[in-house]
């Protein structure tokens, strides 16, 4: 325990082995970690977090290299949280974005990690955004979380960003694809990477329809609570309904970088001032209280199933029609909640 | 609690230092122990050792294997272990060499703290199961 306390000290003294191996007990749920990221989180917070994300190949690994290097030349410090997906059979990963951040080797300042999705569901988003927490309280300035676009669990971890930019290369498909669900409505910003590509003019103008088609629609924005609250300042309608801006990059040699970091420095500021930001905050905040609830009251339950010698006497009565699942769980669920319930009315 | 249960997983840093373009025995064996179940972390060829360094620290890797073909382990591998050191990575990182090392030069790197030398005749079981035997204990 005291040795977890000195590496919370040695963290926010800016030693960066300290910060390498509070990341890693937080991946490996370590004994303790969760006391380390409970001493963390009053010193989070300060760090502007930008998520990043987009199918394979759209040259997210890239754009985050360049975008590091140009917040460097500024002087600021940057941290980089990259996720790659492990294998669901061994659980084994090559972790390969760290190959193109060529601009900043050498370079502590950018303090680069690489995380497996380690076939955890759920269990990445929260253990990217302690990780996002411990970048923060070690004094980044700016974070970085770059992630394949590919289902719930990364649309769940760029949500941990206060601005969400969704890469989408040139040709990546017909009108039909930007209809679908997932990804594209996340984004607070599109890019277009890859601009000097054939196709990309006609990407950009797909893009812009579909933001105007979404516009259009009742269910249009998507800043939730806050939105209610923003609306108090009338007369800015349309700060309120803001479109996603549609930037063009060419990563690789860092063309409109600069323009793109402007536009996520023009969101942050739109947040501040509709108190968006705020709000955000909140969300996440409730949302990471609901998943820690979901995850301890499992394992719970888990435990309790253990007691009761575990799951296949159950599977094996109602396989035999003795009982079904509906009952076996209230079985199980009902003392407990019994418990709960008297707790609570002492 | 079973959020508070370890899920212990072997990180490996597999690096290629220096001049030598030859990377395929590299590839390899990052596939490998990509399929032992590690996470490994490959660094792309033409690294400074300062560069592995980093690699190293950030991704507090367990595990450190550096393949070198070209004969230049003996100026690139101090350099490393001296880095990890400035770093108090040296002690819980283990130190691998793969490739062409001549006979005579292997005491000195043992002596400098790499674990253990891999050479071409080395099979690729016999890697992952040293890895499994001695990835320090954290």
């Amino acid at each position: 325990m005291s040795g977890d306390e000195s590496l919370i000290d040695e963290l926010l003294a800016g030693k960066h082995r300290a910060l390498a191996r509070v990341i890693t007990k937080i991946e490996n749920r370590s004994p303790g970690y969760r006391d380390l990221v409970s001493q963390l989180h009053e010193h989070t917070g300060h760090a502007q977090v930008i998520g990043i994300t987009g199918s394979p190949g759209a040259g997210k690994s890239t754009l985050v290299d360049k975008m590091a290097a140009t917040y460097r030349e500024r002087g600021e410090t940057v941290g980089v949280i990259a996720i790659d997906p492990s294998s669901p059979f061994t659980g084994g990963a090559v972790l390969g974005d760290r190959i193109r951040m060529a601009s900043n080797v050498g370079d502590m300042d950018v303090f680069f990690r690489s995380m497996s999705a380690r076939g955890s569901l759920g269990g990445l988003s929260t253990a990217t955004t302690d990780a996002v927490k411990a970048l923060d309280a070690f004094g980044k300035d700016r974070i970085i979380v770059e992630t394949v676009g590919a289902g719930q669990n990364e649309v769940d971890i760029v949500r941990t960003a206060d601005t969400v930019a969704v890469l989408v290369p040139p040709g990546s498909g017909d009108d039909v694809q930007m209809l679908k669900a997932g990804i594209l409505e996340i984004a607070d910003v599109f890019v277009v990477n890859k601009a000097d590509v054939d196709g990309a003019d006609r990407t950009v103008k797909e893009l812009r329809e579909m933001i105007h088609m979404r516009d259009a629609s009742p269910m249009a924005g998507h800043h939730g609570a806050g939105a209610v609250e923003g609306e108090a300042s009338d007369g800015g309608k349309d700060d309120d309904e803001r479109q996603p801006p549609i930037v063009e990059t060419v990563a690789k040699t860092g063309e409109g970088v600069e323009e793109f970091l402007e536009v996520l420095a023009d969101h942050v500021r739109w947040l501040e001032e509709t108190g968006e930001l705020q709000a955000q905050a909140r969300q996440r905040y409730a949302a990471e209280i609901r998943t820690l609830l979901r995850e301890d009251s499992a394992a719970l339950i888990e435990e309790e199933l253990d007691a009761r010698g575990g799951l296949d006497a159950y599977i094996e009565a109602v396989t035999a029609k003795e009982t079904d699942p509906y009952s076996v769980v209230d079985e199980i669920i009902s003392p407990v909640a019994e418990c709960v319930r008297k707790k609570r009315d002492d | 609690m079973s959020t508070e249960q370890e899920q212990r997983t072997i990180r490996c840093l597999v690096a290629k230092v220096g001049l030598d373009g030859h990377d395929r025995g590299a590839h390899v064996i990052a596939r490998a122990f990509r399929d032992a179940g590690f996470e490994v972390i490959y660094s792309g060829l033409h690294k400074s050792p300062d560069e592995i360094v980093q690699a190293a620290v950030q991704e507090d890797v367990d595990v450190l294997g550096i393949s070198i073909l070209s004969g230049a382990h003996d100026t690139l591998v101090p350099k490393i272990v001296d880095g990890l050191k400035e770093y108090d990575a040296f002690e819980d990182t283990l130190v691998l060499v793969g490739g062409i090392v001549p006979e005579e030069d292997r005491e000195e790197l043992y002596e400098l703290g790499v674990s253990e030398i891999f050479g071409p005749g080395a099979s690729m079981q016999e890697t992952i199961d040293f890895v499994r035997e001695n990835a320090p204990d954290r």
